[in-house]
Protein backbone atom coordinates (compact mmCIF):
# COMPACT_ATOMS: atom_id res chain seq x y z
CA UNK A 1 0.00 0.00 0.00
CA UNK A 2 3.04 2.36 0.81
CA UNK A 3 4.71 1.36 -2.43
CA UNK A 4 0.87 2.33 -4.72
CA UNK A 5 0.80 5.98 -2.64
CA UNK A 6 4.83 6.49 -3.38
CA UNK A 7 4.03 4.70 -7.08
CA UNK A 8 1.08 7.45 -7.82
CA UNK A 9 3.17 10.40 -6.46
CA UNK A 10 6.13 10.22 -7.93
CA UNK A 11 4.37 8.90 -11.74
CA UNK A 12 2.60 12.54 -11.02
CA UNK A 13 5.86 14.75 -10.38
CA UNK A 14 8.01 12.28 -12.78
CA UNK A 15 5.55 12.79 -15.76
CA UNK A 16 4.66 16.72 -15.19
CA UNK A 17 7.72 17.21 -14.67
CA UNK A 18 8.55 15.68 -18.36
CA UNK A 19 5.64 17.59 -19.87
CA UNK A 20 7.10 20.57 -18.26
CA UNK A 21 10.82 20.23 -19.47
CA UNK A 22 9.60 20.32 -23.36
CA UNK A 23 6.65 23.04 -22.82
CA UNK A 24 8.66 25.58 -21.10
CA UNK A 25 9.90 28.15 -23.11
CA UNK A 26 12.80 29.11 -20.51
CA UNK A 27 15.47 26.81 -21.34
CA UNK A 28 16.66 27.50 -17.92
CA UNK A 29 13.81 26.10 -16.14
CA UNK A 30 13.45 23.75 -18.06
CA UNK A 31 16.56 21.93 -17.42
CA UNK A 32 15.65 22.49 -13.52
CA UNK A 33 12.45 20.28 -14.03
CA UNK A 34 14.32 17.63 -15.93
CA UNK A 35 16.64 17.42 -12.78
CA UNK A 36 12.91 17.04 -10.75
CA UNK A 37 12.17 14.51 -13.24
CA UNK A 38 15.22 12.09 -12.79
CA UNK A 39 15.04 12.30 -8.95
CA UNK A 40 11.13 11.17 -9.25
CA UNK A 41 12.51 8.32 -11.25
CA UNK A 42 15.10 7.32 -8.73
CA UNK A 43 12.29 7.76 -6.44
CA UNK A 44 10.19 4.83 -8.78
CA UNK A 45 13.86 2.86 -9.27
CA UNK A 46 12.95 2.24 -5.27
CA UNK A 47 9.77 1.83 -5.49
CA UNK A 48 11.19 -1.08 -7.89
CA UNK A 49 13.80 -2.93 -5.54
CA UNK A 50 16.67 -1.14 -7.14
CA UNK A 51 18.15 0.72 -4.57
CA UNK A 52 21.99 0.57 -6.61
CA UNK A 53 20.53 1.98 -9.28
CA UNK A 54 18.69 4.51 -7.64
CA UNK A 55 21.67 6.27 -6.17
CA UNK A 56 23.50 5.19 -9.40
CA UNK A 57 20.55 7.66 -11.08
CA UNK A 58 21.06 10.33 -8.49
CA UNK A 59 24.62 10.15 -8.78
CA UNK A 60 25.12 10.22 -12.56
CA UNK A 61 21.80 11.95 -14.28
CA UNK A 62 20.99 14.43 -11.61
CA UNK A 63 25.21 15.07 -10.31
CA UNK A 64 26.77 14.39 -13.44
CA UNK A 65 24.44 14.94 -16.83
CA UNK A 66 22.22 17.63 -15.57
CA UNK A 67 25.39 19.95 -14.03
CA UNK A 68 26.91 19.38 -17.78
CA UNK A 69 23.63 20.79 -19.21
CA UNK A 70 23.24 23.64 -17.07
CA UNK A 71 26.58 24.55 -17.69
CA UNK A 72 26.29 24.02 -21.23
CA UNK A 73 22.88 26.23 -21.32
CA UNK A 74 24.99 29.08 -19.57
CA UNK A 75 28.41 28.74 -22.11
CA UNK A 76 25.80 29.39 -25.07
CA UNK A 77 24.02 31.77 -23.50
CA UNK A 78 20.54 31.85 -25.69
CA UNK A 79 18.42 31.13 -22.64
CA UNK A 80 17.13 34.91 -22.90
CA UNK A 81 16.06 33.64 -26.17
CA UNK A 82 14.33 30.69 -24.75
CA UNK A 83 13.70 26.84 -26.09
CA UNK A 84 11.12 27.75 -28.46
CA UNK A 85 9.34 24.77 -31.44
CA UNK A 86 10.43 24.50 -34.66
CA UNK A 87 8.30 23.88 -37.79
CA UNK A 88 7.50 20.46 -36.91
CA UNK A 89 6.04 21.14 -33.70
CA UNK A 90 2.49 19.73 -35.17
CA UNK A 91 3.50 16.88 -36.95
CA UNK A 92 5.91 15.57 -33.65
CA UNK A 93 3.14 16.34 -31.49
CA UNK A 94 0.38 13.61 -33.78
CA UNK A 95 3.75 11.24 -34.05
CA UNK A 96 4.40 10.97 -30.44
CA UNK A 97 0.51 10.90 -29.11
CA UNK A 98 0.16 8.16 -31.89
CA UNK A 99 2.78 6.47 -30.73
CA UNK A 100 1.77 6.63 -27.23
CA UNK A 101 -1.55 5.34 -27.57
CA UNK A 102 -0.39 2.17 -29.25
CA UNK A 103 1.79 1.45 -26.86
CA UNK A 104 -0.61 2.22 -23.87
CA UNK A 105 -3.03 0.09 -25.81
CA UNK A 106 -0.84 -2.69 -26.62
CA UNK A 107 0.55 -3.11 -23.07
CA UNK A 108 -3.04 -2.77 -21.69
CA UNK A 109 -3.83 -5.59 -23.92
CA UNK A 110 -1.40 -7.79 -23.42
CA UNK A 111 -1.86 -10.85 -20.37
CA UNK A 112 1.84 -10.52 -18.96
CA UNK A 113 0.41 -12.78 -16.10
CA UNK A 114 -0.22 -16.19 -17.89
CA UNK A 115 -0.60 -19.46 -16.60
CA UNK A 116 1.86 -21.18 -18.38
CA UNK A 117 5.02 -22.41 -16.59
CA UNK A 118 7.12 -19.75 -15.59
CA UNK A 119 11.02 -18.55 -16.18
CA UNK A 120 13.14 -19.75 -13.04
CA UNK A 121 16.69 -18.27 -13.36
CA UNK A 122 19.16 -21.51 -12.06
CA UNK A 123 19.40 -20.24 -8.12
CA UNK A 124 21.61 -18.17 -7.15
CA UNK A 125 22.39 -16.81 -10.74
CA UNK A 126 22.24 -12.91 -10.42
CA UNK A 127 18.92 -13.04 -8.58
CA UNK A 128 17.76 -11.86 -4.84
CA UNK A 129 14.43 -11.64 -3.29
CA UNK A 130 12.12 -9.01 -3.34
CA UNK A 131 13.65 -6.34 -0.73
CA UNK A 132 16.80 -7.60 -0.35
CA UNK A 133 19.32 -4.94 -1.12
CA UNK A 134 21.15 -5.61 -4.36
CA UNK A 135 24.71 -3.97 -4.37
CA UNK A 136 26.74 -6.89 -3.76
CA UNK A 137 24.79 -9.29 -5.88
CA UNK A 138 25.39 -6.62 -8.75
CA UNK A 139 28.09 -6.65 -7.97
CA UNK A 140 28.56 -10.50 -8.32
CA UNK A 141 27.04 -10.40 -11.68
CA UNK A 142 29.15 -8.16 -13.31
CA UNK A 143 32.89 -9.07 -12.29
CA UNK A 144 31.89 -13.15 -12.06
CA UNK A 145 29.41 -13.69 -14.66
CA UNK A 146 31.38 -12.98 -17.64
CA UNK A 147 30.53 -8.92 -17.83
CA UNK A 148 33.70 -8.31 -16.98
CA UNK A 149 35.16 -7.62 -20.41
CA UNK A 150 32.17 -4.91 -21.11
CA UNK A 151 32.98 -3.66 -18.15
CA UNK A 152 36.78 -3.07 -19.30
CA UNK A 153 35.41 -2.06 -22.42
CA UNK A 154 33.27 0.70 -21.08
CA UNK A 155 36.63 2.11 -19.02
CA UNK A 156 37.95 2.75 -22.46
CA UNK A 157 35.01 4.11 -24.01
CA UNK A 158 34.69 6.48 -20.93
CA UNK A 159 38.58 7.44 -21.64
CA UNK A 160 38.06 7.67 -25.26
CA UNK A 161 34.92 9.76 -24.64
CA UNK A 162 37.11 12.46 -21.84
CA UNK A 163 39.76 12.53 -24.97
CA UNK A 164 37.21 13.16 -27.93
CA UNK A 165 35.04 15.98 -25.62
CA UNK A 166 38.18 17.64 -24.78
CA UNK A 167 39.64 17.96 -28.49
CA UNK A 168 36.20 18.97 -29.53
CA UNK A 169 35.57 21.63 -27.09
CA UNK A 170 38.77 22.79 -26.68
CA UNK A 171 39.13 26.80 -28.14
CA UNK A 172 41.16 26.84 -31.89
CA UNK A 173 44.10 29.28 -31.03
CA UNK B 1 -5.55 -1.96 -7.21
CA UNK B 2 -1.94 -3.00 -6.60
CA UNK B 3 0.62 -1.77 -8.57
CA UNK B 4 2.09 -4.31 -11.32
CA UNK B 5 4.28 -4.20 -14.20
CA UNK B 6 1.49 -2.58 -16.49
CA UNK B 7 2.03 0.13 -14.53
CA UNK B 8 5.33 0.57 -14.87
CA UNK B 9 5.39 0.13 -18.96
CA UNK B 10 2.69 2.34 -19.10
CA UNK B 11 4.05 4.83 -17.67
CA UNK B 12 7.31 4.47 -19.27
CA UNK B 13 5.63 4.69 -22.41
CA UNK B 14 4.32 8.33 -21.54
CA UNK B 15 7.83 9.51 -20.51
CA UNK B 16 9.18 7.79 -23.40
CA UNK B 17 6.41 9.48 -26.16
CA UNK B 18 7.14 13.69 -24.14
CA UNK B 19 10.75 13.29 -24.78
CA UNK B 20 9.92 11.97 -28.28
CA UNK B 21 8.08 14.96 -28.81
CA UNK B 22 10.65 17.18 -27.24
CA UNK B 23 13.54 15.54 -29.18
CA UNK B 24 11.59 16.21 -32.87
CA UNK B 25 9.99 19.98 -31.75
CA UNK B 26 12.41 21.89 -30.07
CA UNK B 27 14.80 23.83 -32.18
CA UNK B 28 17.68 24.59 -29.11
CA UNK B 29 20.25 21.81 -29.50
CA UNK B 30 20.37 21.33 -25.86
CA UNK B 31 16.80 20.97 -25.53
CA UNK B 32 17.11 18.09 -27.90
CA UNK B 33 19.47 16.36 -25.68
CA UNK B 34 17.52 16.86 -22.82
CA UNK B 35 14.71 15.02 -24.55
CA UNK B 36 17.16 12.55 -25.40
CA UNK B 37 18.30 11.83 -21.92
CA UNK B 38 14.72 11.73 -20.98
CA UNK B 39 13.82 9.03 -23.73
CA UNK B 40 17.02 7.14 -22.19
CA UNK B 41 15.62 7.32 -18.76
CA UNK B 42 12.54 5.77 -20.04
CA UNK B 43 14.01 2.52 -21.58
CA UNK B 44 16.03 2.44 -17.99
CA UNK B 45 12.32 2.04 -16.24
CA UNK B 46 11.30 -0.61 -18.82
CA UNK B 47 14.52 -2.79 -18.27
CA UNK B 48 14.28 -2.71 -14.28
CA UNK B 49 10.80 -3.20 -14.23
CA UNK B 50 10.92 -6.26 -16.39
CA UNK B 51 13.76 -7.45 -14.08
CA UNK B 52 11.51 -6.70 -10.81
CA UNK B 53 8.61 -8.15 -12.22
CA UNK B 54 9.59 -11.70 -14.51
CA UNK B 55 9.65 -13.98 -11.35
CA UNK B 56 7.18 -13.58 -8.51
CA UNK B 57 9.35 -12.67 -5.76
CA UNK B 58 12.88 -12.07 -7.02
CA UNK B 59 14.64 -9.86 -8.63
CA UNK B 60 16.64 -11.01 -11.70
CA UNK B 61 19.75 -8.69 -11.96
CA UNK B 62 20.29 -9.09 -15.86
CA UNK B 63 17.71 -5.81 -16.62
CA UNK B 64 20.05 -4.03 -13.63
CA UNK B 65 23.47 -4.90 -15.37
CA UNK B 66 21.71 -3.30 -18.89
CA UNK B 67 20.91 0.34 -16.84
CA UNK B 68 24.88 0.02 -15.43
CA UNK B 69 25.88 -0.12 -18.92
CA UNK B 70 23.07 2.66 -20.47
CA UNK B 71 23.92 5.05 -17.86
CA UNK B 72 27.78 4.56 -18.75
CA UNK B 73 26.83 5.25 -22.50
CA UNK B 74 24.36 8.01 -21.59
CA UNK B 75 27.03 9.96 -19.68
CA UNK B 76 29.27 9.35 -22.70
CA UNK B 77 26.85 10.72 -25.16
CA UNK B 78 25.97 13.79 -22.57
CA UNK B 79 29.58 14.63 -22.44
CA UNK B 80 30.60 14.23 -26.22
CA UNK B 81 26.85 15.50 -27.30
CA UNK B 82 27.77 19.18 -25.18
CA UNK B 83 31.54 19.18 -26.49
CA UNK B 84 29.66 19.24 -29.82
CA UNK B 85 27.02 21.86 -29.01
CA UNK B 86 29.49 23.99 -27.21
CA UNK B 87 32.12 23.59 -30.12
CA UNK B 88 29.39 25.20 -32.74
CA UNK B 89 28.33 28.07 -30.71
CA UNK B 90 31.95 28.73 -30.89
CA UNK B 91 32.41 28.73 -34.75
CA UNK B 92 28.55 30.01 -35.45
CA UNK B 93 27.40 32.00 -32.46
CA UNK B 94 23.98 29.62 -32.50
CA UNK B 95 22.91 26.71 -31.16
CA UNK B 96 19.51 26.70 -32.91
CA UNK B 97 19.91 23.40 -35.12
CA UNK B 98 17.78 25.07 -38.14
CA UNK B 99 20.22 27.42 -38.42
CA UNK B 100 22.90 24.91 -38.48
CA UNK B 101 22.45 23.42 -41.95
CA UNK B 102 26.08 23.25 -43.24
CA UNK B 103 25.79 19.43 -44.68
CA UNK B 104 22.44 20.12 -46.06
CA UNK B 105 23.05 20.30 -49.75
Amino acid sequence: MVMAIAFWILAVVAVGAALMVVWLRDIFRAALCLILCFLAIAGIYVTLNADFLAAAQVLVYVGAIAILILFAIMLTRQYQKGNPGSWMRVPAFFVAGFLMLIMVASIVATAWGTGWPRFDAAPGAGQVTVGAPTTGAISRVLFGDGYVILFEIAGVLLLAVVIGALVIARPKE
Amino acid sequence: MSIGLTHYLVLASVLFCIGLYGALAKRNAVGILMSIELMLSAACLTLIAFSRYVVVGKVLLTGHIFVVFIMVVAAAEAAVGLAIILSIYRRRRTVDVDEVNLMKW
